[in-house]
């Protein structure tokens, strides 16, 4: 369980976010969603730790993140971020690897390169295992540093308590193909439903958010707008208040409710 | 073990055995030749029940074996000083002589050596590697508040390359100046700091440059997997565990003390730094732990070829170090710069 209580981030005198509470359950995905400028990626970041609030907490598990270390916390928490360039040539491998850099001392261990093999089979990269990362194309590099994300998240039976682990995706999708965000998605909902882990994130197309949440979450001008299951947060009048478009419904029989611009 | 780890050990042994080899040559050949015999008895005479040493002998200990020591780990200096930098800053063309550390090492070092009598410092054994220290901190600093942008607070390449220069000009002249004004004829000749030379060695300095070495490597190996983290960004290093601001400052001292500590007995010796890593990451890959021992070993056996060229090309007399890394180094200096994806 994540709890956000009250978290405020500003940078100069300017609030990107101001008094957000969220609580957020295991096994569900969150997705934020909202216009440009309207907080999302601070929220993210804030959540994920790497920008720590003005005012507010927030916890996992109960345990206020403000003075866990970022050793501690880098072996429960993972963040996917958009388009991550590589300085120097690294094989594919070694990327995945750095998954498992806050489990191991040293040199990795059998169990980080059991999971290595396992998480690199599951996306589907083993047999890139020893090219140049810097040479890759832009949906093969995404499906890497996926790989590397959850590898750091990776449940091994024989090694791991079942504590509460945290998934976050900074914009993970903005590069991609339509079939890749949408194979991505899918594994993400597949692996939200491994034992408790919590997943919240940012995506931009409003139809693959309705598609893919359990809970959304609207953000505008840095305020919680709406939250809650998708098809009480996309209301026809949020959206227009919002997004200043106005939308049309129409009903699919394959992938529930679409939106479409007018 | 995977197939990339095996080739790397395998260069590394390599590495080693090269090292070992330019070593065995630069105790044998320069301004007059030992044979391996009298390398031999030179280095039986160190045990106790030895005959009166010969002057050759003496020669040998006290010139030539200091000698190679200490070229043997300035370049190890300058090889893991150069791999720290471009880590850090996670671009392959800074290395310690571009962005300001060794002039300012050797303008501290000067400045004792011609100013530390007026101000009455009493010297001690590490009385000179510490104003090379302080030199190699000011400007590497100053260096780097000047590139740093206004607005979001980071250096591009081009300003750090720019301001490097900058600084190493006034730090330089500075060093001429030092010398204009100097009384001691001791005091050493500017063509000393510009262009390095490793013929003042002595054992005393064997020892200390011994010691910042080693452990300086020892602190760098430490840290190679957070530096191997910060390649994806400070971002991603943070989100995978590493306290990115701390790392920053541990591995810009380890390298500034390293750095100045040998520039403080050879003067600047450029290009070294830049060069080793770059050669390895074509050979090996850019994995930090692979790259800090490789560039220990690839710096020390470079630096001791060099030397050897300095000592045999002209003798009996012999060319500034500084004279022979710069020939080789230049050309791969432009190469890089000229590359562009590396350029941002």
């Amino acid at each position: 369980m994540l709890t956000a209580s009250n978290i405020t981030f500003s940078v100069g005198n300017k609030s990107l976010i101001s008094d957000i509470s969220l609580s957020l359950a295991p096994a569900k995905l969150h997705l934020i969603i909202g216009p440009n400028g309207a907080g999302k990626s601070t929220l993210v970041k804030v959540l994920a730790r790497l920008l720590r609030p003005q005012l507010g907490s927030v916890e996992y598990d109960g345990v206020n993140v403000g003075k866990t270390s970022e050793l501690e916390l880098a072996k429960c928490r993972a963040v996917l971020s958009q388009a991550i360039e590589v300085a120097f040539p690294l094989s594919v491998r070694e990327v995945v690897m750095m998954g498992r850099y806050p489990h191991f001392g040293g040199r990795p261990g059998t169990t980080d390169e059991k999971i290595v093999d396992e998480v690199m089979q599951h996306f589907d990269v083993t047999e890139f295992s020893d090219r140049n990362y810097q040479t890759l194309s832009g949906g093969e590099r995404q499906r890497v540093n996926f790989a590397r994300v959850l590898s750091q998240l990776w449940y091994d039976a024989s090694t791991s308590t079942s504590s509460g682990r945290y998934l976050f995706l900074d914009e993970p999708l903005t590069f991609l193909d339509i079939r890749h965000q949408i194979d991505f998605l899918k594994k993400i909902r597949t692996f939200t439903d491994s034992p408790s882990v919590v997943t919240v994130g940012v995506v931009h197309d409003l139809n693959l958010a309705a598609r893919f949440a359990d809970q959304i979450v609207l953000l505008n001008h840095g305020r919680i707008v709406a939250n809650g299951a998708p098809s009480a947060v996309l209301t026809s009048e949020r959206i227009q208040d919002v997004f200043e478009v106005t939308p049309t419904f129409v009903s699919t029989e394959h992938s529930g409710m679409q939106l479409i611009f007018n | 073990m995977t197939t990339q780890d095996g080739s790397r050990r395998a260069l590394l042994l390599v590495l080693a055995s090269l090292t070992l080899l330019v070593l065995v040559a630069s105790l044998r050949y320069g301004a007059i030749d030992f044979s391996f015999a009298d390398i031999s008895h030179a280095l039986g005479s160190l045990f106790p029940g030895h005959p009166e040493r010969t002057l050759d002998q003496r020669i040998f200990l006290e010139l030539r074996f200091s000698r190679a020591i200490l070229c043997l780990l300035v370049g190890a200096s300058l090889g893991v000083g150069g791999t720290l930098m471009q880590a850090l800053f996670r671009n392959p063309i800074v290395e310690p002589g571009l962005v300001g550390t060794s002039s300012g090492a050797a303008f501290g070092s000067a400045f004792f050596f011609v100013l530390g009598s007026a101000f009455q410092i009493s010297p001690s054994l590490w009385s000179l590697p510490i104003a090379a220290c302080v030199g190699g901190v000011v400007s590497t600093y100053l260096v780097f508040l000047l590139a740093r942008s206004r607005e979001d607070g980071r250096s591009s390449i081009v300003m750090l390359l720019l301001t490097g220069l900058a600084v190493n000009a006034l730090f330089m002249s500075g060093i001429g100046f030092l010398s204009y004004i100097a009384r001691d004829p001791q005091a050493r000749s500017i063509t000393f700091w510009s262009l390095g030379t490793l013929s003042g060695a002595s054992w005393k300095a064997v020892q200390i440059v011994g010691i910042s070495t080693i452990l300086g490597s020892i602190v760098a190996l430490r840290y190679a997997k957070q530096l191997n983290a910060l390649m994806i960004g400070e971002e991603e290093a943070t989100y995978l565990g590493v306290n990115v601001n701390r790392l920053k400052w541990i591995i810009l001292s380890v390298n500034v003390v390293i750095v100045a500590i040998a520039t403080a007995f050879t003067g600047v010796i450029s290009f070294v730094g830049l060069v080793v890593p770059h050669i390895l990451r074509m050979t090996g890959g850019a994995d930090n732990r692979f790259l800090i021992i490789g560039s220990a070993l690839m710096g020390a056996t470079l630096l001791t070829s060099a030397d050897l060229v300095a000592r045999i090309c002209v003798r009996p007399a012999e060319l500034p170090i500084g004279i022979v890394t710069s020939v080789v180094g230049v050309p791969v200096f432009i190469f890089l710069l000229r590359r562009r994806q590396y350029v941002y």
